[in-house]
């Protein structure tokens, strides 16, 4: 069941292409606008403001992919989901894409900032490990905020609102172990902030899971 | 909530504003005096967490068994936690600008404070774009866990993580079993006994009045039908 929910998402996604997209050009010009404003400057990009505008650039586009994920189902196709899968698979199935998702908006991401701003990363690897556990925590906790969303009356501006608290200790460490990674400090230095992360993960995950069958129930 | 208790809070804050402000405390270098401020910054944020763990708790039994009265629990310990954390920055706010001489510094701990506000400032907005009672009651309580679990680590984990110039952190003495001097402690302790009763007080009464507000709904909707 949970295989072929994802696969669902997956072949929505291919279908109206309209998320992707979207995204993807919300990404392009937020960094293009970055580079348009570095380049006033001739002195290269100082370390802890590429991670900070790298981190804000990826947030703001996976708020707004994620969001759509419950926010723009339709009421029908919701009913359909309650009556065919568990209310764990549902939010499972979700998440999983969502962190794919997210995973393939900062790799862009990356690719696109070192090609407009320079690539300070030195150890690609454990920038790839932090950006993929970033992406669980960022996914499981906006699915839950978008579900709860979904169900009120504004809910595009109380997805922003209820999502950027919870986010910021996911940003937090997210900042400070790229901030590690681009000073060149050995693996372990980084060691606390990736638990960290995985911690978090793992609480948020859990959270949604447990939570979810009662948002579901309406 | 039992009259001993009413009466033994008030007891309690009256002593602690008369004995804080009266009582000898010791004298350090660029505290001075204002380490008398002691005896209500630290209880209110005590207090704040004790009571959104109690709105926790309601929001937990909420979702178990639905009710009203459980849910107008859970909202006014949150009102509470809120007000006392509002008052916790505040009080923050007045000591750092005598001892660190700025109002706010990029400390973890005081931004992890002001997130944890953001984040139950949320929960109210929230609860207000719902129309449905029961809906409203289930989507809060849900959000109310979540809050608390993005509390526990922005307040109580990240900030050991690094060093900062507020108390308990980075080599400064906290204010723990071992680095308090007795004398203050004769103030402190009733301090945090009776802020949190104080909240929980207030708590109650707020209950109360949500639950007359909702009967009294209920009387002239009847009337009226």
């Amino acid at each position: 069941m949970l295989l072929s929910l994802i696969r669902k998402e997956f072949t929505l996604e291919l279908r109206r292409r309209a998320v992707v997209s979207g995204i993807g050009l919300y990404l392009f010009a937020i960094i293009f606008i970055c580079y348009l404003t570095f380049s006033l400057r001739r002195g290269s990009i100082n370390e802890a403001t590429w991670s900070a505008l790298f981190w804000l650039a990826i947030l703001f586009s996976v708020i707004n992919s994620v969001a759509k994920s419950f926010i723009g189902e339709k009421k029908g196709l919701s009913i359909y989901y309650y009556s065919v899968a568990s209310a764990s698979a549902v939010i499972l199935s979700k998440i999983i894409y969502n962190t794919l998702l997210c995973l393939l908006l900062s790799i862009v991401g990356f690719i696109l900032f070192s090609l407009f701003i320079s690539n300070p990363v030195k150890d690609v690897p454990l920038f790839l490990l932090t950006i993929f556990l970033t992406s669980i925590g960022f996914s499981a906790s906006l699915s839950l905020i978008s579900a709860i969303a979904a169900k009120t009356n504004n809910s595009n501006v109380l997805m922003a609102v209820l999502s950027l608290p919870v986010l910021i200790a996911v940003l937090l460490m997210a900042i400070r172990a790229t901030k590690n990674i681009i000073d060149g400090l050995e693996r372990n230095t980084s060691y606390d902030e990736l638990v960290n992360l995985l911690a978090i993960n793992c609480i948020m995950t859990a959270l949604a899971y447990i939570l979810f069958p009662y948002i579901w129930r309406s | 909530m039992k009259f001993w208790l009413k009466i033994l809070a008030a007891v309690l804050i009256v002593y602690v504003h008369i004995g804080g402000l009266l009582i000898d405390v010791p004298r350090l270098n660029i505290l001075n005096e204002t380490i008398r401020n002691l005896y209500f910054h630290v209880p209110m944020w005590f207090g704040m967490t004790g009571l959104y763990t109690i709105s926790l708790y309601h929001s937990i039994l909420y979702l178990r068994k639905p009710s009203l009265e459980t849910d107008h629990r859970a909202i006014a310990f949150a009102t509470t936690g809120l007000v006392f954390g509002i008052l916790g920055l505040l009080t923050g706010m007045l000591w750092a600008k005598f001892a660190w001489g700025t109002f706010w510094t990029g400390d973890p701990k005081l931004n992890g404070a002001a997130i944890t506000t953001l984040v139950y400032l949320a929960y109210f907005v929230l609860r207000g774009s719902i129309d449905n009672q029961e809906q409203r009651g289930r989507l809060s309580a849900v959000y109310n866990i979540f809050a608390y679990a993005a509390m526990i680590p922005l307040l109580f984990i990240l900030p050991r993580l690094s060093s900062s110039l507020h108390p308990g952190s980075g080599g400064n003495p906290g204010f723990n079993v071992y680095d308090l001097d007795s004398k203050m402690r004769l103030v402190f302790y009733p301090a945090v006994a009776g802020w949190f009763l104080i909240g929980y007080w207030i708590s109650t009464i707020r209950v109360r009045i949500l639950t007359i507000e909702e009967k009294s709904a209920e009387l002239d909707y009847a009337k009226q039908a």
